[in-house]
């Protein structure tokens, strides 16, 4: 790779104007053919937001089904239906996207001091490409729904299912071209427009974890398209290449679609990482503890989710070997994911800290990830997977990941952001209401569930033995709690947008570029293209310790006035 | 024509770098696309491999062997069109575009006929006389139609990228001597051939050893 930072730059200093993002236009034309990542990034929050509620909605009937032991509100085949479409709409259509193409794409190309990213119009595209691709899905469930499970089995997939498939896995084959294009912008951003004296080491952990998070969309998400290919190809030709009739091996489609589901479970986990690192070091006034082993770390995981996709078919009938070889491996994955645990509660230590909403949410991902991170050790190992494999220890695992960690950062993001994406402040107490409502009503929901399956309860029932109805009848209580949770920020949030008093420039005194411009940002980010000349995460001397945030002033200049000595 | 310059570049040689780093981003992309083929081809291969050399026996090995020398010449007129839009020299491009994409026309032509041989000789999956009875032959002659199809698909969307480039380059409407274009869709075109020197030996020279 050549020194980027070594190209001559020939106007560093051409004043640009001031007018907010926002003051281009308001008009559907002026959102619907823009190429600013800001407002690109609004339309993928107002589009995820969307999937999400439906996602949410999906599994509020689930929840309400799962009360009683009998099947009684729907029919096992409706039942399916639902919890494929809550799989697909949730993994697809909201965790894989939800924080690179949001605050991927409002905060990245600020966080490196780029006016926009490298490739504006590619970045509009993967914005159509992924509504083109929700319709597809959301079109499959209104003619009559799927029925396979968010995993797509085969040979059920191929020749059993008369559902649509075929419409469904299009949709995520379609998106899936958004998913990619959006890695390409971002990974090239990085390499290409960091501003001067940006070096990679001085890279906010944020932008590292979208980093490798695109290098995972751009190295996984093909194989994800292969595989639904394949389905496609074989329900719409007969190619057959799984039917056991002709010879076709089922679990060969296991392991291509493994190789990439398990890696998009770090696609879905990585930018949260960044988003709470960033929160963390921000209320507590403190300097990330151990910023080159948090790159690594960062990096590791990508690198390693790529070999341990086989820990999902222990008992597929893979080769013992390879399973010992997978579990071996999936011990290993852990290792920077606790270096990144001990780093947080490092950077906590001794720090000043403020528990500001976005800070609960921060502090509620720390708690969960970890209940989700170790129960992931569990299930790596083969004997205990082999007893809880396909319960409701692995649904509760993986939805402590996936909701409790990443749903969370994505919240805890959210309120972070907010007034610099907006200008505005929200309702500080509503917003840490809804913080402890989320993390009470998530484990509220979701512990019952690890109890479930130890006792053997299988996932995807929707009738069951009465013995476990008391862990259900728990499980949907709380689902009562967090559904309130999420609709709660729905309101306050954009009665903000009205009401919220103006926030400044950096309201949180945050370092990080994206807080050296106006709130709301102009078109082009920054009215200066910035320079970068210190460490990130300033917040106090090298060697001292940290204090009380100053409230002197909202400008940027008071969060980067300390400097390495 | 339009500056070769564009937001969010401030010079023209980053953007070129950016143009090319997508793109070889992108390809490494493509790669696991295929690589998801491949390796299913190499499971199956490695599970039956005397119904896949039964299977591959029966492949049109002419018709391949000339797409082959087809597409790797068009490489060469692509290669060529590229070095010629380094050096400034505008006839040479276009030459070298036109020909790009009419190896590619011709070598879709052929595969269309290749199709309707096999498809008249029963060489599809579920064909009533499908011509070897073997289990596993039917999975090689699926991977054959997934991998040469794909591929297919592929060609097509570089021969339209080549059109409109043959377009655009001839009526002047971007700068193709400062920006990174004519690279990138060399880069690209190279791909689809390499993939398809891949596929040449694994569907067409399979089972034909001795
Ligand atoms: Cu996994």
């Amino acid at each position: 790779m050549t020194d980027i930072a070594a190209l001559p730059e020939p106007h560093p200093a051409t004043p640009r104007p001031t007018r907010s993002y926002l003051g281009a236009g308001s008009d559907l034309r002026s959102w619907l053919l823009t190429t600013d990542h800001k407002r690109i990034a609004i339309l993928y929050a107002l589009t995820l937001t969307l999937f999400f509620f439906i996602g949410g909605a999906a599994a509020t009937l689930i929840r309400i089904e799962l009360i009683t032991p009998a099947g009684d509100l729907v029919s096992a085949d409706s039942y399916n239906k639902l919890f494929t479409l809550h799989g697909v709409i949730m993994v697809w259509f909201f965790l894989v996207p939800a924080i690179p193409t949001t605050f991927g794409n409002f905060i990245l190309p600020m966080a490196v001091g780029a006016s926009d990213v490298a490739f504006p119009r590619l970045n509009l595209l993967s914005w159509y490409l992924t509504v083109a691709g929700g319709l597809l899905a959301l079109v499959s469930l209104l003619v009559g729904g799927v029925d396979t499970g968010w995993t797509f089995y085969t040979p059920y997939s191929t020749l059993y299912s008369n559902s649509y498939v075929t419409l469904a896995a299009a949709g995520v084959f379609v998106a899936g071209f958004g998913t990619i294009a959006t890695g390409v912008n971002m990974i090239v951003t990085v390499h290409v427009l960091r501003a001067r004296g940006m070096r990679w080491m001085r890279l906010p952990l944020f932008v590292w974890s979208i980093y490798a998070t695109s290098i995972i969309m751009v190295l996984a998400t093909p194989a994800l398209a292969v595989a639904l290919l394949m389905i496609v190809v074989d329900r719409l030709f007969g190619l057959s290449l799984f039917d056991p009739d002709q010879g076709g091996d089922p679990i060969i489609f296991q392991h291509v679609f493994w190789f990439y589901s398990h890696p998009a479970v770090y696609i879905m986990i990585l930018p949260g990482m960044g988003v709470v690192t960033e929160i963390i070091t921000c209320f507590a006034r403190r300097r990330v503890f151990g910023y080159e082993a948090m790159v690594f770390a960062i990096l590791g995981i990508a690198i390693f989710s790529f070999f341990v996709w086989g820990h999902h078919m222990f008992v597929s009938g893979q080769s013992a070997w390879a399973s010992l070889v997978f579990s071996i491996l999936s011990f290993v994955v852990a290792v920077p994911s606790a270096i990144k645990v001990f780093n947080w509660s490092a950077t906590l230590y001794g720090g000043h800290i403020t528990f500001e909403a976005s800070m609960l949410y921060a502090l509620g991902f720390l708690g969960l990830f970890t209940l989700g991170g170790l129960t992931g050790l569990f299930l790596a190992s083969i004997p205990i997977d082999v007893h809880v494999h396909d319960t409701y220890f692995v649904v509760a695992h993986f939805h402590y990941i996936m909701v409790g960690a990443m749903v969370t950062a994505f919240f805890g993001g959210l309120h972070f952001w907010w007034p610099k994406v907006t200008g505005r402040h929200y309702s500080e107490p509503w917003a840490r209401l809804a913080a402890i409502l989320m993390f009470v009503g998530f484990n509220f929901t979701f512990f019952p569930q690890f109890i479930l399956g130890y006792l053997g309860m299988p996932r995807r029932y929707h009738s069951y033995p009465p013995e476990f109805q008391i862990w259900h009848v728990l499980s949907s209580a709380g689902a009562v709690i967090l559904a309130l949770a999420y609709l709660v920020p729905l309101v306050y949030l954009t009665l903000s947008l009205r009401y919220g008093r103006r926030a400044g420039d950096n309201p949180w005194h945050a370092s990080g570029l994206e807080w050296a411009t106006t709130s709301p940002p102009p078109r082009d980010n920054f009215v200066i293209p910035p320079t970068v000349d210190t460490d990130p995460y300033a917040y106090h001397a090298a060697h001292e310790e940290p204090s009380e945030r100053d409230e002197s002033g909202g400008d940027h200049q008071s969060s980067r006035k300390d400097e390495m000595p | 024509m339009t500056e070769a310059r564009h937001d969010p570049f401030h010079d023209i040689a980053r953007q070129r770098h950016a143009a090319e780093l997508g793109l070889w981003v992108f390809l490494a992309s493509e790669l696991v696309f295929f690589g998801g083929l491949f390796v299913t081809y190499g499971l199956y291969r490695y599970a039956y491999p005397s119904a896949f050399e039964a299977a591959g026996a029966e492949t049109a090995i002419w018709l391949g062997t000339i797409n082959t020398a087809i597409l790797l010449t068009s490489s060469a007129t692509m290669a060529a069109a590229v070095w010629a839009g380094e050096a400034g020299h505008k006839r040479h491009v276009l030459i070298g575009l036109a020909l790009t994409a009419l190896l590619g026309l011709t070598f879709m032509g052929v595969k269309g006929v290749e199709y309707y041989k096999d498809i008249s000789e029963s060489l599809y999956p579920g064909a009533a006389d499908f011509p070897v009875d073997m289990p596993g032959a039917q999975v090689f002659v699926g991977l054959y139609w997934a991998m040469t199809g794909v591929h297919a698909v592929h060609l097509s969307i570089g021969l339209v990228a080549v059109a409109i480039t043959l377009w655009r380059v001839r009526a002047e409407r971007f700068d193709w001597q400062n920006t990174a274009l004519l690279h990138v869709l060399g880069l690209y075109w190279h791909l689809i051939d390499l993939i398809w020197i891949v596929l040449y030996p694994l569907l067409y020279l399979m089972g034909r050893s001795l």
